[in-house]
């Protein structure tokens, strides 16, 4: 066993090597540009494209010609998002999503706002699901758009997708979908799941960083985006600038591996999850897990060691990587917005962990990462005062804190 | 982000780790922070009634390595020290011993309000009120 060991698959996934293998005439003899119509070079580079753009159409249900290419899922869910207020601002200017989404739409919805769209976040219940009910009541004869995640990338949490489509179908509003997190581990498939826009991406599952793609549905609706950046009017003018075609040929293979395997393998990291649950909670008492373990992604694990901070964990810790949603860890000084939207409490979020096993990790690995998480959270447990009040009998939410 | 070595060595090995018995009349006791707020740290002393130097000092912390360090340098500080030598340490020599990025000087700040509480704790105890917490806020 090597370390330190990776074990953050749900911020990135290492490159599987037979993706590089399919790159690597991209990155050296073959460097056409797809554009080019009038020579061989060109035409390899477009036969490559145009190969993947099928690997990625048969992954997911679509066709190729729905397939559009972006620098990765941040871009797919800005043009997603911005192309359809735009393209559709005169039939209303209402776009419903969800407060758990990732900033790459939260963000480029709170742009809109300022743009004149009149946004709607829901709440997600204690489980992280959005509420069917809820959503229903919230669309209105302005509504142009529901973007909800397909599964969130720090409780795991798969939202109920094909019911979302069709409450969407049925009062004639898109769907779209950002399933970076989904799409590669779990069956995804646009047309079952009544989906109109889905935003995708190679280096969550194993393909290179730099590359990700939308679909865009041409039949039953026809969905109709306005391009955010100008140029050649490439991918059917949706979005303009030279192909990728090295990270194209990688996102393509990167899905073709994801489709062979992903019944054997997701089974394979289910188990991995279950037994490092299982070793943790034989160990440590007070554990809670974030988001419905019902439906989640076999992968992920989000859980909070209570009267443990996450920073201090993952210094214990220091040969796994991991990552918390612990406000130390992050940029804004603010614990997970995503645990946060869970109601459970900002000290939970101080307090978890998230775990992404993934597609190179081994059973030993998950066995020295329980082991360890076990041995430093006991650690921690025994500096901690809350714990210590707990054990005394003390209810923490009835003390006079000096918040500061 | 990189831990000092000063940091690392407090976190791997912290000093003066435990409880004093706070019913005692010579142990102040301070608990400072919140838990939605991601630290809490508790310090107590033990203070010799006839010298007025403190013998002992202890501390538990729930919140990042920088602030279990932060404590933990603490009572280092502390033990030894008179109780108005104690109210002296600021948290800017804190910030300097252990090498503090600037996002990290709340922690610091915290140990000095830990270190005043529990000292406000013993002196009232005693009879006497020492002056309001004075840390410089970051």
């Amino acid at each position: 066993m090597k370390l330190p060991i990776y074990m953050d698959n749900h911020a990135t996934t290492p490159l599987d090597p037979r993706v590089l293998d399919a790159m690597m005439p991209y990155l050296t003899n073959q460097f056409g540009n797809a554009a080019s119509r009038n020579h061989s070079f060109g035409w390899e580079a477009e036969e490559a494209v145009e190969n993947a753009r099928k690997q990625i159409a048969k992954l997911v249900g679509a066709t190729a010609r729905e397939v559009i290419f972006t620098s990765g899922a941040t871009e797919s869910n800005n043009l997603a998002l911005k192309g359809v207020a735009e393209m559709y601002a005169e039939r209303g200017n209402h776009i419903i999503t969800a407060a758990t989404e990732h900033k790459a739409t939260l963000d480029t919805t709170k742009r809109l706002e300022k743009h004149g769209c009149r946004i709607t976040y829901l709440p997600v219940q204690q489980d992280g699901l959005v509420d069917l009910d809820m959503l229903r009541e919230s669309i209105t004869g302005k509504t142009v758009l529901v973007s909800i995640m397909y599964a969130n990338n720090e409780i795991g949490v798969l939202q109920p997708i094909r019911e979302i489509g069709k409450i969407c179908r049925e009062r004639g509003v898109l769907l779209h979908t950002d399933a970076t997190q989904a799409v590669g581990k779990v069956p995804v498939n646009v047309n079952d799941d009544n989906i109109d826009i889905m935003s995708m991406s190679a280096h969550k599952m194993y393909g290179p960083k730099g590359v990700g793609a939308l679909y865009v549905r041409r039949k039953n609706p026809r969905v109709q985006l306005t391009s955010q950046m100008d140029g050649g009017g490439h991918e059917r003018g949706m979005r303009s600038g030279t192909l990728n075609v090295p990270g194209i040929v990688g996102l393509g293979k990167a899905c073709e591996l994801c489709g062979a395997e992903m019944a054997e393998e997701s089974k394979r990291l289910r188990a991995l999850r279950d037994k490092l649950r299982a070793k943790l909670e034989a160990e440590l008492d007070e554990l809670y897990i974030n988001g419905t373990m019902e439906h989640r992604l076999p992968n992920n694990l989000n859980i909070s060691f209570a009267y443990v901070e996450g920073e201090s964990l993952l210094m214990g810790i220091n040969d796994v990587a991991v990552s918390s949603g612990s406000a130390c860890t992050s940029a804004t000084l603010e614990p997970s917005y995503v645990l946060k939207a869970l109601g459970a409490g900002d000290d939970i979020a101080h307090s978890s962990i998230r775990f992404g096993i993934g597609r190179f990790n081994t059973e030993e690995e998950v066995d020295y990462v329980a082991q360890k998480v076990t041995q430093v959270v006991k650690k921690l447990r025994e500096l901690s005062p809350l714990y210590e009040m707990v054990k005394e009998g003390i209810d923490l939410s009835k003390v006079q804190w000096t918040t500061h | 982000m990189a831990y000092s070595d000063k940091v690392l060595d407090h976190y791997n090995n912290p000093r003066n780790v435990g409880s004093l018995d706070k019913s005692q009349p010579n142990v102040g006791t301070g608990i400072v922070g919140a838990p939605e707020c991601g630290d809490v740290m508790k310090l107590q002393v033990q203070v010799n009634e006839q010298t007025g130097i403190i013998e002992e000092a202890k501390f538990k912390t729930f919140g990042c390595g920088s602030a279990i360090a932060s404590s933990s340098l603490a009572t280092e500080w502390l033990k030894g020290k008179t109780v108005d030598e104690a109210l002296a340490i600021k948290n800017t020599e804190i910030v300097n011993e252990l090498s503090l990025p600037p996002v990290k000087i709340h922690c610091s700040v915290l140990a000095e309000d830990a270190i005043k509480a529990a000292i406000n704790d013993y002196k009232q105890k005693a009879g006497t009120k020492a002056p309001e917490t004075t840390a410089q806020k970051a």
